[in-house]
């Protein structure tokens, strides 16, 4: 051992876990899958969460429904910037992260920009769709009636694969702004930003379960995230005719609105839009008579 | 009953003179057609089956049973006309189309009630008073959005959909009609419909106005037949978008054969809907609104209170007020302008009804029906409420589709929208109540789509309607009812 070896400081690895009811567990499972550099370097051990995983973060996610729905827009918008600021000053981190999975060190820096810039455009809209998308309606009879938009639920995303750090904001930062909560799976692919992102909602003052986030084979769980009875919504960004096929009759069960975002150009402006926040909207009309 | 000796007996004493609503002014071809590129065109197999009276039990016509090859001729007959004149014209001439048809409709107003009555068993009064009315106000809403879609979403062009293949449900057969038909068409989309099997003349009827109004060819297409035509409409390769009306248990089943497919659909399904009574409440207009709500129509209505949600410490008052209301509603003759709930509209529904009766019985619930004579001849139910059921029974949790009401009662409003939502519905509610803050508490916290506060059933082309949940997909009515019709590009 030479001098330099012997002072050497050894750094210290990130345990990547996953992100549910505002904790950060392993999976029940005890399962992982490793993460490999492209020289096949094991890069981290990725937890390969289950079934029981996926219905352990619904249930934190219907327990913080009431809560998130019904706090005002205001909070809302600022609980995002917050996490936009959170974003913004790890951006580093996340850039190391992104290149470490094999992005460009140039796009990678251009994603965590792009990410940061999403949070806040949706941390705008807050205050904003609902003015726009809401109408007061002159029924021809003597009652004074409007609709508004209402959070669908309990929203259950499949995030895209080859955008770990974008394609996820992407999803979550619209449904989460209009007051559902979610349940994501990351990127199968490039897992290590999703849960990094994770810890930056946890230090954001996000409630715990408005955001959750598993890592796991898509294949294994996509049917338990479009199946389950609990969910209102499913999100879903990847695969063939086949995948959304599959999607589609297990949604039906229970009616779930089913929302693809396959072929979205991520870094681009068309994957934003306040229509993004409609997606997982539902429109309430209040029928008041008017009289003394 | 206590009181009795203060009350009105309606039904010793009191009569009604008959007050019947006169035929003499309608015409019902023995036989319908398909309506099919412009023209009546019979069914390719040949086969026709017969549309009765539920009040009566007699036939009033033979419809047409299409088959896969007519609903193609009419997809076919649909996209030459969507690729032709329908998407060349100009917005506002579509525009002038829809109105025409508004128009003719309420020219024609009177005989489209009576036949309405006659083939689907609802009181004259209300098809007279508002399935006809709306439905002509629905067509002369949506003429008008024709050629200022634009302004309807910010930030985006859009363009038609293409071929719309609508099917539509029994209990507000031209109502529904119009609700599918126009907007499509303001949109730019040309149609297949399909009405009820048990109501399919006021549909027909719809087919000969339109070919008087001129449209062209293929706009509408309108077919006849039962749920396997609706199947091969759905599953037809060269439609575009579907909207059913209907309930949850069909509706699954289209969304699970549309998988896969980049098929729009919206679904307008069940409902099992709460009506929360609170003590504040104008008692005796809470409960007109009950009854309103769920005798209105026989109860065949999606968005219907079929449960009551009543205050304990005003539970006695109001079901013993609602019993003696019950006495003095009139079952019987559609046609009768004095009738308060007309016929159940085929024996089919008519059997579901009584096993629910059954099942609510069974499971341990107190029912009570009121005491009227019903005719001999056709499809009936009395009113009918139940007492002491609890959250998990059956006839709480499932859609009954018949003037039948499950009553429950609360503590808390917490405890009451508790009870509300859980349900795997999400389509209607109602409140009770004086105080305006708990209206604000309880219709926002109804997960549902429309609710109606201080009133019930009330509906407007103007005012989106449409569920949460298990209730359906996408809205109907109103600005937000263009989306449904409509492709947006950036």
């Amino acid at each position: 051992m030479s001098m330099a070896e012997a002072t050497a400081r050894v750094p210290v690895e990130k345990t990547y876990k996953m992100y549910i009811g505002g904790k950060f567990p392993r999976t029940e499972s005890g399962r992982y899958f490793p993460l490999e550099d492209q020289k096949g370097a094991v890069i981290a051990n990725i937890c390969r969460g289950s079934r029981k995983d996926f219905r352990n973060a619904v249930v934190a996610a219907r327990s913080a429904f009431a809560g998130w729905s019904a706090a005002t827009a205001y909070l809302r918008g600022q609980i995002l910037y917050r996490i936009a600021e959170m974003l913004e000053g790890r951006h580093d981190q996340f850039t190391a992260e992104l290149v470490l999975q094999g992005v460009g060190k140039r796009k990678a820096k251009k994603e965590v920009d792009a990410s940061v810039d999403r949070l806040i455009y949706y941390a705008g809209w807050s205050d904003k769709y609902q003015q726009v998308f809401s109408s007061v309606n002159p029924v021809n009879s003597s009652h004074f009636n409007f609709s508004v938009l209402e959070p669908t639920g309990v929203v259950s995303m499949l995030a895209p694969d080859d955008s770990g750090l974008l394609g996820l904001i992407s999803n979550v930062a619209p449904a989460m702004v209009g007051g559902n909560t979610c349940v994501v799976l990351a990127s199968e692919s490039m897992p290590l930003c999703a849960i990094s992102f994770a810890e930056v909602l946890h230090a954001a003052d996000v409630p715990a379960g408005v955001v959750n986030i598993l890592t796991g084979f898509h294949e294994e769980l996509t049917t338990q995230f479009a199946s389950h009875m609990d969910v209102n919504a499913i999100i879903y960004c990847d695969g063939d005719v086949d995948v959304a096929k599959s999607v589609q009759i297990e949604a039906a069960e229970n009616m779930k609105r089913v929302i693809s975002r396959v072929d979205t150009k991520w870094a681009e402006e068309s994957a934003q839009s306040p229509y993004f926040v409609q997606d997982t909207q539902e429109t309430k009309t209040t029928w008041h008579p008017i009289g003394g | 009953m206590k009181s009795q000796a203060n009350k009105l007996a309606f039904n010793d004493g009191w009569h009604y003179a008959p007050a019947p609503e006169s035929t003499d002014h309608i015409r019902i071809d023995e036989k319908y057609d398909l309506f099919i590129g412009g023209e009546f065109v019979a069914p390719e197999e040949g086969r026709y089956f017969e549309t009765i009276n539920p009040a009566t039990e007699d036939t009033l016509s033979s419809v047409a049973l299409a088959t896969e090859t007519d609903i193609d001729r009419a997809v076919k007959a649909a996209r030459k006309a969507y690729n032709g004149p329908w998407s060349k014209m100009k917005a506002s001439e579509r525009g002038k189309y829809i109105f025409r048809i508004a128009r003719m409709l309420q020219e024609r107003a009177r005989e489209f009630a009576t036949i309405e009555t006659l083939d689907g068993g609802k009181p004259i009064r209300e098809s007279r008073d508002i399935d006809i009315p709306l439905a002509a106000a629905h067509f002369f809403y949506y003429a008008g959005w024709a050629d200022k879609l634009a302004y309807a979403f910010p930030g985006r062009n859009v363009r038609a959909v293409g071929v719309a293949a609508q099917i539509i449900p029994w209990n507000f057969p031209l109502l529904m009609a119009s609700w599918k038909i126009a907007p499509a068409l303001a949109c730019g989309n040309t149609v297949v419909l399909k009405p009820a099997e048990t109501t399919p003349l006021t549909a027909m009827k719809l087919a000969e106005l339109i070919q008087d109004a001129g449209l062209p060819p293929g706009v509408v297409n309108i077919v006849t037949g039962a749920g396997e035509t609706g199947a091969t409409m759905v599953n037809h390769p060269d439609v575009d978008k579907i909207a059913f009306t209907g309930s949850t248990s069909v509706g699954r089943i289209i969304q699970k054969s549309l998988a896969g497919t980049n098929k729009k659909y919206t679904l307008e399904l069940g409902g099992k809907a709460a009506n929360l009574i609170f003590e504040d409440a104008a008692i005796d207009q809470a409960v007109e609104g009950i009854v309103n709500g769920i005798f209105y129509n026989q109860g065949h209505v999606c968005c219907a209170g079929s449960r009551l949600l009543v205050q304990e410490s005003v539970a006695d008052e109001v079901i013993e007020k609602l019993r003696e209301r019950m006495e003095t509603l009139i079952v019987g003759d559609p046609m009768d302008k004095n009738t308060d709930i007309g016929a159940i509209n085929s024996a089919e529904q008519l059997e579901t009804i009584q096993s629910y009766l059954k099942i609510g019985q069974d499971e341990g619930a107190e029912m009570y029906q009121s005491s009227c004579d019903v005719p001999r001849r056709g499809y009936w139910c009395r009113p009918t409420i139940f007492t002491g059921v609890s959250q998990s029974n059956r006839i709480v949790q499932e859609e009954i589709f018949g003037p039948v009401l499950a009553i429950q009662t609360f503590r808390t409003l917490e405890e009451g929208l508790t009870k509300a939502n859980n349900t795997p519905y999400g389509l209607s509610g109602g409140v009770w109540t004086d105080k305006g803050a708990k209206i604000f508490k309880v219709t926002q916290g109804i997960r549902a789509g429309v609710i109606w506060a201080n009133t019930f059933n009330k509906f407007d082309p103007t005012s989106p309607f449409g569920g949460y949940k298990e209730s359906g997909v996408g809205r109907e009515g109103g600005l937000h009812g263009l989306g449904a019709y409509v492709k947006m590009a950036t």
